[in-house]
């Protein structure tokens, strides 16, 4: 039962680490996005669309593509609007995330509801095994024996690290959301560089989110993304705001997903209702433990930035 | 990076800058010339550094315009300063606490980077090398939370002279520096003159005359006077910088004392990092004395404050306030028993700014039976209270329900010391109570103190300004590491004496 | 400028919410290919078409109000709570078990003894994220949202098990239901053939207490300090962490009392979907209320039309219910836009003198611009 709870966490990370990824971004440029789950859920549903609107085309082969693309531009949309209010308006982001969350999750229902109705499912993205790696006994199983979207999330994770640390852009993002004003007395732009961090978390988000409808459940509905993008805002406080932070805290959240699967699946008797609990009580916990954290976050989190403002 | 033309002449003509309800900058006209340094001087609120952050890039002028070598010129935002020569050292350090020295300049050296990676080993040369240049020692690999506040201003020097700044400057560069430190500094820039041109912000005399050439007066935001440094006495320079002849109040010290208020014993408190900001601290504060705390920021006086108004746990060690230990009393228990409070940030520590002014004044009485009919207020009384203080402080806003927050410095200043003052306390810790604030302002809150004095109170007074200290105190102690190095009756402390105990430097 | 400026500004702000949300729909609207206009008109007159329309916006109102005065509550005092829609499901649990438990009780003391195990309820899970934030700095935003999961996933449990009605057991139809609740837990109906009930009463009652309390009372004065001003509120010797946890027992304790009405007065027992909402729409009501009941219950009238009328379109043309969502969405953002920008001082100002220039405010004093509107931030 082991090799099954690992071999399920592995995939199950993927949508909370892609999101998560996404939301560092956000917050190390100084501005934390509460509306991931509802970028997360309008992803989910265009990404499901194209493959459900074209299952019977010709184009059925690129169905998938369109649909991950599609989720993100999604994504960069959503997190545009976002940076409008919160970067260039300057309101409170707790809220305005809120805000955000209801208008990507009402998007996604309203639109599902209106064209498609039911609970349909679509074929999927299927797995690729890698040719040598995934016959290792046991490892291999739970490690290359996945969809590619799984091998491209797992390399996010460096990606992210080195587009963080090193590169110019990432030195901006990070004295962005530090010291803001210093980052403008040298000339960085700290709309453009907050602008450009939530695009990329939205985008992120998005194709956490596609992922959930084409590759993990092979359906949409209401309640598919089910607070995941609120669990990935946490992940970054529990992660430290550091992608390799975010990669363990994902498979602990997902490990816990697994286990709850496994146990239904193993007969176990204990409520399906608590299982399904784990997971957001896991949050709690971690938040409730993870305090000292905070003072390790990026400085200016949260506050608007404004130059004009007489220090 | 193409080097920026060199920098003949900086003109400002008829720059105008407005904030809501003030008018920060009101047609000022000034210049600089190649190699020369000009003193910007003027009471606080005078609007030298707004004028400042207008010429940086950080604020946009309201009228009038900026020509350098006799081009108008337009910087929409600071970075096009900088690209021009223009680098500005604020007073409050433009660095990025948790990235390295090198890092920090890094961000403003963009075409240094090769396309997508950050290369940080031509940046480490470029910072050796101008570091060696001017003679300021910086260590490139250290994150900057970990340097002094002399170490970060030397960075800061680094990092604007790096960027290729041609006219340096320089907002109160000597207002967190030990008397000592601020020598050294005015040496350095003294040799940095043959290169750069220099403007720098000061309301300290002393320093204008020993480094400017030119000096350029301002008083409510206008040019009052601009001249050779050398043509005019300090005494004629102070008297055109406040218009008058103000003598701010000085303490008579008629030398007795009461018994001790307060008293502090062995005081271990921790700092926000978890280190010990009070290390074993001990101090006695006397009924109808007014008790310097002389220090550099940093050195534990935010740490006491807070411990004093019981918002900091004490680890270990007493504080005996009117004959009983405070030490593990809740803020409510201490302010019952009379202890006043003037915290350093008055906007958000003072005030609750979007309250009315009236609301203000009782908010920490607000549920005595004074103000208060068991669960509900008596809104007259509040009204009443807040009409009377406001006549006997003087405190301009337009009605008592106006919001407190947008009142001008000084008068917020004032509503806080209404209301500390209206409450008789028995012991008033006062923490930089005239920071920022002009010289009418200072005299109205200088003259505040020393009535309290008279009325047998005990006032600690916190501050870095050293003669305000000098002026107002009985008794002055330096605190240094979290500890009191000394205490001297204020008539045996000099400026000199009392920087080396700032440096941490006892006799003998 | 006073309160005149206040006021005006206030309503500058709903306007421009307002029209951003009728843009907002437009699009949404054209884009699945509903007819936008006639939707509107559908939504904010079909309603009204009757005595039945007219009651029901009230009766969709009454819940409103009650979660939006304990939002308005905690949001003034500086803690968040978006937990209302977890904390009405707690409620209408403890509301029911109380009505179910004491049947033979007198009406005198079963009525009030449900709504206040519904509010207790309510109270307590809001109370776990006060305790969170006060004493371990938990972002509340994100500890209420899990707990709205949490609570979801109970509600169901109990429903279909220890709390599910005997006769779907025996019957076999096994829908997730309480049993009915005994008539003396019942709200009383005002008007015959209609769902209006005596919460109504209830509701407005409170609404007048909350202004009473935050407004003239030392616990209201505490409360807001610590929401506007926390820092200065400290050195003033309040204490702050309990207010936070005060302020959320409180909003949860209004949140869980508006699930044990809608059960004693619409529902008469414990169903599944039926908070419908009423969490999330509760803030924006409050948010468009300005956080004030004087605002709060003409905002919950206003939104119980949109709410009746989205549910006639939906029949009528269409139109999903969800649209709704995307509504509050955009007004929550068009909102808090809004205030923020508007609370910029220079766009204050400039707000202030154009209002002047159309005659509509006096200068009080020339050179006071620049002040702040007195309200707590969300």
């Amino acid at each position: 039962m082991l090799y099954d709870i690992l071999s399920l966490g592995v995939p199950f990370s993927v949508a909370l680490l892609l999101a998560a990824l996404g939301e560092m971004f956000n917050q190390r440029a100084g501005v934390f996005n509460l509306g991931c789950d509802g970028i997360m859920s309008l992803g989910a549903f265009l990404g499901f669309l194209p493959p459900y609107l074209l299952r019977t085309s010709t184009l059925f082969p690129y169905a998938n593509l369109a649909g991950f693309a599609l989720a993100a531009l999604a994504g960069v949309f959503l997190g545009l609007v976002f940076a409008v209010v919160t970067v260039t308006f300057r309101a409170p982001q707790g809220i305005a995330g809120i805000g955000l969350q209801m208008l990507g999750w009402g998007l996604a229902g309203t639109i599902f509801r209106h064209f498609i109705g039911g609970v349909t499912g679509v074929e999927g993205v299927a797995a690729w095994p890698i040719p040598v790696l995934s016959r290792i006994p046991y490892l291999g199983g739970i490690l290359f024996d996945h969809n590619p979207v799984v091998y491209l999330a797992m390399l996010a994770v460096p990606a992210s690290w080195f587009l963080l640390y090193r590169t110019p852009w990432g030195l901006r993002v990070r004295a962005v959301g530090t010291h803001p004003r210093a980052a403008d007395t040298m000339g960085t732009s700290v709309t453009r560089v907050r602008y450009q961090a939530l695009m990329l978390g939205g985008a992120m988000a998005g194709l956490g989110g596609a992922y959930l409808s084409l590759c993990q459940a092979k359906m949409f509905a209401d309640d598919l993304v089910a607070g995941r993008g609120f669990i990935a805002v946490a992940l970054v406080y529990f992660g430290r705001w550091s992608p390799f932070g975010i990669l363990g805290g994902a498979l602990l959240f997902s490990l816990a997903q697994a286990l709850q699967l496994s146990i239904q699946v193993g007969g176990i008797k204990f409520p399906y209702e608590f299982a399904v609990m784990l997971p957001y009580v896991m949050v709690i916990l971690v938040l409730a433990l993870a305090r000292r954290s905070r003072m390790l976050g990026p400085a200016a989190l949260g506050r608007p930035y404004d130059r004009e403002m007489r220090v | 990076m193409g080097a920026p033309e060199p920098i003949r002449e900086l003109k400002l003509e008829g720059i105008t800058k407005r904030f809501p309800g003030i008018l920060a900058c009101d047609r000022i006209s000034l210049e600089v010339r190649r190699g020369e340094t000009l003193a910007l001087v003027g009471e606080n609120g005078a609007g030298k550094s707004t004028l400042m952050n207008v010429v940086a890039g950080l604020y946009q002028p309201d009228g009038g315009r900026i020509l350098l070598n006799g081009r108008p010129v337009h910087f929409p935002t600071p970075g096009d300063a900088f690209g021009l020569g223009i680098g500005m050292v604020h007073q409050n350090f433009m660095l990025v606490p948790n990235m390295t020295v090198t890092e920090n300049v890094a961000l403003g050296l963009k075409p240094l980077h090769r396309g997508l990676l950050l290369d940080l080993k031509e940046v480490r040369r470029r910072v050796a090398e101008v570091s060696a240049h001017h003679e300021l020692p910086v260590n490139p690999d250290a994150y900057v939370w970990q340097l002094s506040v002399g170490e970060q201003q030397r960075v800061e020097l680094v990092k604007t002279l790096c960027l290729g700044a041609r006219l340096l400057i320089l907002d109160e560069p000597t207002s967190a520096l030990t008397p000592q430190e601020t020598d050294d500094l005015l040496l350095r820039l003294g040799k940095m003159t043959a290169e750069l041109s220099i403007i720098f912000i000061s309301h300290k005399l002393n320093e204008v005359k020993a480094l400017s050439d030119r000096v350029t007066i301002l008083r409510r935001g206008a040019v009052v006077y601009s001249g050779n440094t050398k043509d005019h006495t300090t005494a004629e320079l102070a008297a055109l910088m406040t218009g008058r002849e103000v003598t701010l109040p000085v303490n008579p010290g008629s030398g007795a004392t009461g018994p001790a208020v307060l008293t502090l014993a062995g005081l271990r408190v921790k700092g926000d990092r978890g280190h010990f900001a009070l290390d074993g601290l001990d101090l006695e504060l006397h009924q109808g004395e007014i008790l310097g705390l002389a220090g550099v920021s940093g050195n534990g006086q935010r740490e006491l404050a807070d411990a004093l108004a019981g918002l900091r746990p004490v680890e270990s060690g007493t504080i005996r306030f009117d004959g009983e230990d405070i030490s593990q009393a809740d803020p409510r228990h201490i302010i019952d028993r009379g202890m006043g409070y003037i915290p350093e940030d008055r906007h958000y520590e003072g005030i609750v700014p979007s309250f009315a002014v009236k609301e203000n004044l009782v908010l920490k009485d607000f549920a005595t039976p004074r103000f208060s009919l068991g669960a509900l207020l008596k809104l007259g009384e509040v009204d009443g209270n807040a009409t009377r203080l406001r006549d006997r402080f003087d405190i301009r806003c337009s009605s008592t329900a106006a919001a407190a927050g947008s009142l001008s410095g000084g008068n917020i200043q004032k509503v806080i010391l209404a209301r500390e003052l209206a409450r008789a306390p028995k012991a008033l810790v006062a923490v930089y109570p005239t920071r920022g604030l002009d010289m009418g302002a200072e005299e109205f809150i200088h003259g505040q103190l020393l009535a309290l004095r008279e009325k047998k109170a005990g006032i600690l007074l916190i501050s870095e300004e050293l003669e305000e200290v000098m002026n107002l105190s009985d008794r002055i102690a330096v605190i240094y590491k979290g500890r009191i190095l000394e205490v001297l009756p204020s008539r045996a402390a000099t400026r000199e004496r009392l920087g080396l105990l700032m440096a941490g430097v006892t006799h003998g | 400028m006073g309160r005149r400026f206040r006021l005006l500004y206030g309503g500058l702000v709903v306007l421009l919410a307002t029209a951003a949300a009728l843009a907002a729909a437009t699009l949404v609207l054209s884009a699945i290919g509903a007819k936008p206009f006639a939707t509107f008109v559908v939504i904010l007159t079909g309603p009204l078409h009757d005595l039945f329309g007219v009651t029901e916006i009230l009766v969709r109102a009454v819940p409103l109000i009650l979660v939006a005065l304990g939002i308005a509550i905690s949001f003034r005092s500086g803690i968040l709570n978006i937990g209302a829609e977890g904390q009405i499901m707690i409620g209408i649990l403890s509301g029911t078990a109380v009505a179910l438990a004491g049947p033979g009780l007198p009406r005198l003391f079963l009525l009030p003894l449900c709504l206040l195990a519904g509010a207790l309820g309510g109270a307590l899970w809001g109370g776990i994220a006060g305790v969170l934030r006060a004493r371990l700095d938990v972002n509340e935003i994100l500890s209420t949202v899990m707990l709205n999961y949490i609570a979801a996933q109970l509600y169901t449990f109990l429903l279909r098990g220890p709390m599910i009605d005997p006769n779907e057991l025996m019957t076999g139809s096994g829908t997730p239901q309480s049993t009915r609740l005994p008539h003396n837990a019942w709200l009383d109906r005002i008007i015959p053939g209609t769902r209006l009930h005596s919460g109504i009463y209830l509701a407005l009652g409170l609404a007048f207490l909350v202004w009473f309390l935050l407004w003239r009372t030392t616990l209201g004065f505490r409360l807001r300090a610590a929401g506007a001003g926390s820092k200065a509120a400290r050195y003033a010797g309040i204490h702050v962490e309990r207010s936070l946890v005060l302020a959320m027992l409180m909003a949860g304790g209004f949140a869980g009392l508006a699930g044990a009405v809608e059960v004693a007065g619409v529902h008469h027992r414990a169903i599944e979907a039926i908070s419908g909402g009423y969490g999330f729409a509760g803030i924006v009501v409050a948010l468009f209320g300005g956080l004030h009941p004087a605002g709060i219950v003409p905002a919950a009238v206003f939104f119980g039309l949109l709410l009746v009328g989205a549910d006639m379109t939906q029949r009528s043309a269409g139109v999903p219910a969800n649209m709704i969502l995307v509504l509050q969405g955009v007004v929550i953002l068009a909102i808090v836009s809004a205030k923020m920008y508007l609370r910029n001082p220079y766009a204050q100002d400039r707000a202030f003198r154009l209002l002047r220039r159309m005659g509509l405010v006096r200068d009080a004093r020339a050179g006071e611009a620049g002040e702040l509107s007195a309200g707590a931030e969300p």
